[in-house]
């Protein structure tokens, strides 16, 4: 029992993380196509992201993994109900990074336009796409009582999904200017500067509308109504989001990234906490939901998988901070030329 | 089609492809680490060179294994639900060990890697690569530890209809999975040794860059020829595993119809699956099928005729994948032999037909190791998981052929034109960087 919510909770976190850090090198992917003017400056903004992207996406191979692992049931349906958009998802991530690695290997300038689209739409189609899913789990996906699926691929475009991919999108487009900025400089810091400002406001509205709808088409509010001590999880979000503003106007770039980090984490905090116990609600039958409690693996595998994550997701953390650390500040151009 | 045969197809496709990145990921990454370590020791440029110009060929063909690797972990949710939910409570565990233990090292590390030449002194930047290439062998590990479990299961019980994991130790343990380790870590140094020769031979006999060259060769030489030799050590282990574990995969593997006793191993054999015979049986060497399997001239082979036929593995690919693949193992010794002796005496260039030989040979290597995991999965069918769950009751219920056809078309177009960038970008490359 505690285990089945210690694992509902490392599940959250591993998603929530794997945002937070993917989604910046989404952004970035996006718009680098857009705010990067000249060679130099592209080959800057790729360079921002270079080193890091790797590591962040495997968060999300950790969290399948933990899915796997922790909560079979619930991996096998999330992954075979959502087949197609899953492919898409897979589709994007296999496309960014090709493109990211390969785009610098040829100075034919058409070659390097070729991949600088790839890793503008593929990084645009992946949050698109992840926010579509995990805003129709937010309504809960058509699972009947006997487990089967109802659903179809073009059911999963309805309004709130797509307000939720929407939301991905800005979130992320924020998210990666604001790493842009710290991590550059001259015009393409001031191009992305200008850019965050005003995606903040956009941000926001996006934000606002989400959690008004939120209480229409989810029931992601109940676990509030019943535990109203947990509405400081939205409240944070909320508060970091306006602090990214606050920090953004007194030009402290990298304090505005990390409530941006904030923000990302706590609004994904938000769906989880909402979510509890469900992993995927049926939006048929309650009964048919997969909980913490009724897809997960047995006390053994939990067991023995606390053991390996209390003593490596530590481990990981501390190195992938130490690597971001060694990456910190502005890039000089001599490493948007570096010979990888 | 059906949908477990699609998925089938398509698991087929996206394995095979992945592992066209894999070996040489395994070991190219430890000899980039050693070339690198031998810079830092004695100093000499020639070694930096080598680093530089073997990590390019390396970080190419690292990057499409990456994002190929994806897939795999995806796949079973996505077609294989069934079997996910029968073997979750154990197959995640390992999975999920091998993203938190070793792939966050591999990626983070590469990225640390390549960024950070003139950042870090010249032993740390060495170390890192050594990191790269430990992890990418114990990511290996953990996915061997996952497919040694659908081999040969253990350390579990039956609980309501799907399998539970009792004793993480059994799991871990799997005798399969490591020998399954050691045979896959020396393939994989074999195929990097033929990849390096290949390569260096090209520009050999152009007479360019030829000291990088010829010590490249050199190297290359030396850890194909050990490599190759161990290869043959682990192919007799694993023979001996299949031989107790799976029954049903040596007899198809190995043709053998009829349950014989002392059985003798034929050098020429041409199965007919269709009339349950083999049409060639020739130069037969007494015992030795029992000698291989068992290492007991007198051993009994059971044949395939004494299992039910709802439970032998498709003959004819079981049967020519082994035999393929144990006869470029052979030639691998002899070729790293001839390689050593003429690069070891500098015979290099007076023997030019061999360095013409060279390149070509580098396709040897990568159709062994997928001849390999053909057998491996083929031969353990009609199982999934060996003895308790068939394939084709493992498959997604919600997936329809249509959802299959369309992201098997997809996989196809979209694999297809990485493998033509990654080749362009391999021969291009290979070239730039000798200049």
């Amino acid at each position: 029992m505690a285990l089945q919510i210690l694992w509902f909770i490392l599940w959250g976190v591993l998603w929530a993380v794997y945002f937070m850090l993917d989604g910046f090198d989404f952004g970035a992917g996006m718009l680098r196509r857009f705010l990067a003017r000249d060679e130099d400056e592209r080959r800057l903004s790729l360079a921002a992201i270079g080193p890091v992207w790797n590591g962040n996406e495997v968060w999300l191979i950790t969290a399948g993994g933990a899915t796997f692992a922790a909560f079979p049931l619930t991996y096998a349906s999330m992954f075979s109900f959502l087949y197609l958009p899953l492919l898409l998802v897979l589709f994007s991530l296999i496309v960014r990074g090709v493109s990211i690695e390969f785009r610098n290997k040829s100075e034919n300038a058409r070659w390097r336009s070729v991949w600088d689209w790839a890793l503008a739409i593929s990084s645009l189609t992946a949050p698109l796409v992840l926010g579509l899913g995990f805003g129709n789990i937010f309504q809960g996906l058509p699972i009947a009582a006997d487990g089967s699926y109802k659903g179809t691929f073009f059911g999963l475009f309805n309004g709130y999904g797509l307000l939720t991919a929407v939301l991905f999108i800005v979130l992320f487009l924020q998210h990666g200017a604001l790493w842009l900025e710290y991590r550059n400089g001259g015009k393409l810091a001031e191009r992305a500067r200008a850019f965050a400002s005003t995606v903040w406001f956009v941000v926001l509205g996006v934000a606002v509308v989400f959690l008004a709808a939120t209480a229409f088409a989810t029931k992601l509010y109940d676990n509030y109504l019943s535990r109203p001590l947990w509405l400081v999880v939205p409240l944070l979000a909320v508060v970091s989001l306006l602090a990214v503003k606050f920090l953004h106007t007194k030009s402290r770039s990298l304090g505005a990234f990390v409530a941006s980090c904030a923000t990302v984490l706590l609004v994904v905090a938000t769906a989880i906490v909402g979510l509890f116990p469900n992993l995927i609600p049926s939006s048929l039958d309650p009964a048919a939901s997969l909980t913490a409690f009724n897809s997960s693996s047995g006390p053994y595998t939990l067991k023995v998988m606390t053991i390996v994550a209390a003593i490596f997701v530590p481990i990981v953390i501390v190195y992938q901070f130490l690597v971001y650390r060694f990456f910190r500040g502005k890039l000089t151009k001599a490493e948007g030329g570096a010979e990888y | 089609m059906s949908v477990d045969l699609l998925s089938s197809l398509q698991f087929a496709t996206v394995a095979v492809f992945h592992f066209l990145f894999v070996p040489l990921t395994l070991g190219l990454s430890a000899l980039v680490a050693f070339m690198e370590t031998r810079y830092v020791q004695t100093g000499d440029e020639i070694y930096l060179r080598m680093t530089k110009y073997w990590s390019r060929l390396f970080l190419i063909n690292f990057a499409v294994g990456v994002v190929t690797g994806i897939t795999m972990e995806f796949q079973f949710g996505m077609n294989w639900a069934e079997y996910s939910k029968f073997v979750g409570d154990i197959f995640g565990a390992p999975l999920a060990i091998e993203a938190t233990v070793a792939f966050f090292l591999e990626s983070t590390f590469i990225g640390l890697w390549m960024f950070s030449w003139k950042r870090v002194s010249k032993k740390a930047h060495a170390t890192i690569m050594w990191v790269v290439a430990a992890a990418s062998t114990v990511s290996a590990l953990w996915i061997l530890l996952a497919n040694g479990w659908m081999q040969k299961p253990r350390g579990f019980e039956i609980v309501a209809g799907h399998a539970q994991l009792v004793d993480f130790g059994a799991l871990i343990w799997n005798p399969y999975s490591w020998v399954k380790l050691f045979h896959t870590s020396m393939s994989a140094f074999t195929l990097a040794a033929f990849f390096i020769m290949g390569i260096s031979a090209i520009y050999l006999l152009r007479g360019k860059a030829t000291d990088m060259f010829k010590k490249s060769f050199r190297l290359g030489a030396t850890v194909g020829l050990a490599a190759s030799l161990l290869v043959i050590v682990a192919g007799d282990f694993s023979g001996r595993q299949v031989a107790d574990f799976q029954p049903t995969k040596l007899a198809a593997m190995e043709a053998q119809w009829t349950t014989v006793k002392a059985a003798p191993f034929y050098l020429l054999e041409v199965p007919q699956p269709s009339a349950e015979r083999n049409v060639v049986e020739a130069l037969g060497i007494p015992n030795l099928l029992s000698v291989l399997s068992y290492h007991d001239p007198n051993a009994t082979v059971k044949g395939l005729l004494d299992f039910p036929a709802d439970q032998r593995p498709p003959v004819a690919v079981s049967f020519w994948s082994f035999r393929i693949m144990v006869g470029l193992g052979f030639l691998f010794v002899l070729i790293a032999l001839i390689a050593v002796i003429f690069s070891w005496r500098d015979k290099l260039e007076k023997n030019r037909w061999f360095l013409r030989v060279m390149p070509f040979a580098i396709a040897l290597p990568y159709l062994a190791c997928e001849l390999g995991w053909i057998l491996t999965e083929i031969g353990r069918q009609p199982w999934i998981v060996y003895g308790l769950l068939r394939t084709r009751d493992a498959v997604s219920r919600s997936i329809s052929s249509t959802d299959v056809i369309i992201s098997l078309v997809g996989f196809v177009l979209l694999y297809g034109a990485l493998a033509v960038v990654d080749a362009f970008l391999i021969v291009k490359y290979s070239r730039k960087s000798a200049e």
